[in-house]
């Protein structure tokens, strides 16, 4: 490459300065987003620190969390960690990463875990446990759980029977969108139970409209909302004891109730008379992304889209989100009005370090001083925290989420695929699902999840 | 030690300490060779220069290889011994199964493919007037990134249904409809889907294939083609008789180099179906075993078994880049 005779003094010049590009690479890899001090807030002057005195001085300390919350989520969550860093004098680094949910393993196993990660599913919870990195919550932390949240709630933060992880928000998956302009023209009204909802669409099919549109396609997650629809029909259909034994394995997943729960989505989602409204043949499902899947209601193609509250941020800008608005969502019925199952998601807190100012942190976001902060920042949340005032919540699809996680009828289960082992509620569910909805019978279907199932 | 730093005075810091140390590596390396003289003494200066390479080799690919060698023989969680049931479940298991048989697609279709087209554009733009313009258009996919690519491509394969009001998207489908057919939701279908995502490949590599052939072409001495013109061969003789046999090195090496590539495809089944409606290869396969559904044995076999693919490749492909560099 070069001519010879080359100086080793050369020689030696030339490697260091390829060496240093490698260095200078590996320590921009080591780069964080710290929380953006440099927005102000405006009610900076307002806070009152006196919820906060109990946390003591935590000046020059530094807490960092890693969490799946990106743009444009994040904003609202770092905000409302600025008031309990000006009173406690404390730093929040925050560092959100859209594959949060394999890095985290990847980090917790190599020894580098984050003081604290927002974890989005009870499962990889269990895994993030198993590691031997996580440490169970403080007592302060477990009175508030216990002050503030229903019992399931922090069974799902617990693993064996050691409490680890404080609920922070959450989302409600058995919603149904709708046009309330369009229901109310043609004379529809919201159905109260599974029965009124099937002569809903039969009616719709009726008057040559196409009831449901779906869309499962989600990168290499896709077939998720299938797995939801499963899932709030198994509630449904037989109740949340069975439903935790399924979840949790003790009846098989090509039993009897599972295969029934399939074929009664089957009956929706598979049917060419009511699917997909604006977007095709049943089988578009699979190639629709779940963010187009509801949008042909606006277009007045399709009826009704079955997806979580948080659909509501895939609206496209200037859509009035509300009862008299463009769109709305009612409550999936139960079998009858005197069920209430409720499916849905949320996300925990879960500690890697000890530290005092870690398990402060911890403490402040289980409060309910907290989940009032954030409610008044953000919009598309809701916690089922019980010290939440729904009155705090800014928009109208976040309060009727409030009103549903709030009601002491309700019967809230978390989302099955989430507590289910990664082999079946990330990869086998979701992969079997999709062959489902692109041809394949709901027998092969659960018999092949059932198969995937750890021993 | 990465970790630690936030702010920019602290990083510049801390890469003048990695520099700092690099050069007191450097320093005690140079230190030792200088103090070995004489003939005998330079071949372990050469041995002591080797040192550092060495290291980081065993470091960052020797010991990761053997590690992930030994846990493909346990089972997900990495901690019961399963002797050798990872690998039979990719060689019986269904959906494994077709993962194998995707990848048998790729790795059979896309070299070749892509060289032949490559080999042909070479020839016919070589000489021409518009010689540069054209390599330049061809040239360009490789410039740039498989995910872009596959982006690129989603929107050409891209389907909306057929009714009233909506306007197809996609470039094939609305060929398609315009010659008076149905859109086809072309990822979804089986087999299909496969090919679709292998053309996206060549695409990209037929632009390599045609750089490095053309460059070959060139290099063919004039006085063979000459006498071969003087022998009055046709067109179709001169490509077999002069001009592949006069390049058959340089074919093997880009054949072999886009066999390495096309094995280790990822990025592209990731982007376009994320391995859904039976599309998955070994690396996407390998990919969301370890990450996705934490059963880490099986992604380590398959890791493995891509490791088993590539080496007979790798080592031919040195082997007539030896050759044709002694040439």
């Amino acid at each position: 490459m070069f001519g010879q005779p080359t100086s080793p003094r050369f020689r030696a010049v030339l490697a260091g300065t390829l060496s240093a590009g490698v260095v200078f690479g590996m320590a921009a890899c080591g780069d964080s987003k710290g929380s953006d001090s440099g927005s102000t807030d405006a009610a900076k002057s307002s806070i009152d620190c006196a919820p906060y005195t109990k946390f003591g001085d935590l000046k020059g300390k530094t807490v960092s969390v890693y969490t799946g919350i990106v743009t444009p989520e994040d904003t609202p969550q770092i905000n409302s960690y600025k008031p309990f860093e000006q009173c406690t004098g404390v730093t929040v680094k925050y560092e959100g990463d859209k594959s949060f949910e394999t890095q985290i393993l990847v980090r917790a196993k190599a020894g580098n875990p984050p003081d604290i990660g927002i974890v989005p599913q009870p499962g990889l919870l269990k895994q993030l446990v198993a590691t031997g990195k996580a440490v169970a919550a403080p007592p302060e932390t477990e009175a508030n759980v216990d002050k503030f949240w229903s019992k399931d709630w922090k069974t799902y933060g617990t693993v064996d029977g050691k409490f680890y992880a404080a609920p922070l928000g959450a989302n409600v998956k058995s919603l149904v969108w709708y046009s309330p302009s369009e229901f109310k023209d043609s004379g529809y009204t919201v159905p109260t139970t599974l029965d009124e909802l099937k002569t809903l669409s039969d009616k719709m099919v009726a008057d040559k409209k196409k009831p449901w549109c779906a869309g499962i396609n989600s990168g290499d997650a896709t077939g998720w909302p299938v797995t939801d629809w499963m899932e709030d029909f198994m509630l449904r259909l037989y109740g949340p004891d069975v439903y935790d034994k399924w979840v949790n394995h003790q009846i098989p997943f090509n039993g009897p109730e599972a295969t029934a729960a399939l074929d009664a989505v089957g009956a929706y989602l598979k049917n060419p008379a009511y699917v997909n409204g604006g977007l095709g043949d049943v089988k578009s499902i699979a190639s629709t992304t779940f963010q187009d899947g509801g949008l042909p209601i606006l277009d007045g193609t399709c009826e009704m889209h079955r997806q979580a509250s948080f659909y509501a941020a895939n609206w496209p800008q200037g859509t009035k989100v509300a009862e008299d608005g463009d769109v709305f969502a009612f409550y999936l019925p139960g079998k009858d009005t005197s069920a209430k199952p409720v499916l849905g998601g949320g996300e925990f807190i879960l500690a890697f370090a000890d530290r005092p100012e870690v398990k402060a942190f911890q403490t402040y976001l289980s409060s309910d001083t907290w989940a009032n902060i954030k409610a008044k920042l953000s919009s598309g949340w809701v916690s089922a925290n019980k010290g939440l005032d729904p009155n705090n919540l800014t928009n109208p699809i976040d309060q009727l989420s409030a009103k549903i996680l709030l009601d002491p009828a309700s019967q809230f289960r978390f989302d099955g695929s989430d507590q289910m082992p990664a082999a079946v509620g990330s990869d086998s569910f979701w992969k079997q699902s999709t062959a489902w909805i692109t041809g394949q019978d709901t027998k092969t279907t659960v018999d092949n999840i059932e198969k995937s199932w750890p021993k | 030690m990465f970790n630690t730093a936030s702010t920019t005075p602290e990083k510049l810091l801390q890469m003048l300490a990695a520099l700092l140390l690099f050069a007191a590596v450097l320093g005690v390396i140079l230190f030792f060779a200088g103090r070995l003289g004489g003939r005998r003494g330079d071949k372990w200066v050469g041995y002591l220069y080797l040192l550092p390479v060495v290291l980081m080799l065993l470091v960052g690919l020797v010991y990761p290889g053997l590690r992930t060698i030994y846990e493909s023989f346990f089972d997900a969680a990495g901690k019961a011994f399963v002797g050798v049931d990872n690998y039979k479940t990719i060689f019986t298991s269904e959906d494994q199964l077709v993962v194998l048989r995707n990848t048998v697609f790729w790795v059979v279709l896309t070299p070749f493919l892509a060289t032949g087209i490559g080999l042909v554009y070479a020839i016919l733009v070589d000489k021409s007037r518009f010689e540069s313009f054209a390599k330049a258009l061809i040239f360009l996919p490789m410039s740039i990134s498989f995910v872009a690519a596959s982006v690129i491509w989603k929107f050409m394969y891209e389907y909306r249904p057929d009714q009233a009001n909506v306007q197809q998207i996609g470039l094939i489908n609305q060929i398609i409809v315009w010659l008076g057919g149905k859109p086809v939701q072309l990822l979804i279908e089986s087999p299909l889907n496969t090919f679709l995502l292998i053309i996206v490949m060549i695409w990209i590599q037929a632009g390599f294939a045609m750089t490095v052939l053309s460059a070959a072409i060139k290099a063919i001495p004039d006085d063979i083609v000459e006498a071969a013109r003087l022998d009055g061969v046709n067109a179709w003789s001169m490509f077999r008789k002069i001009t592949v046999p006069s390049v058959r090195p340089t074919i093997v090496v880009v054949l072999t180099t886009i066999g390495i590539g096309t094995l280790k495809v990822f990025d592209i089944v990731r982007t376009m179906t994320g391995g859904n409606f039976k599309t998955s290869v070994v690396a996407n396969e390998f990919y969301s075993q370890t990450f996705r559904a934490d059963n880490q044995g099986l992604g380590a076999a398959l890791a493995v078994l891509l490791f088993i693919l590539v080496i007979p490749v790798v080592a031919y492909n040195i082997r007539q880049v030896r050759q044709s560099e002694a040439r």
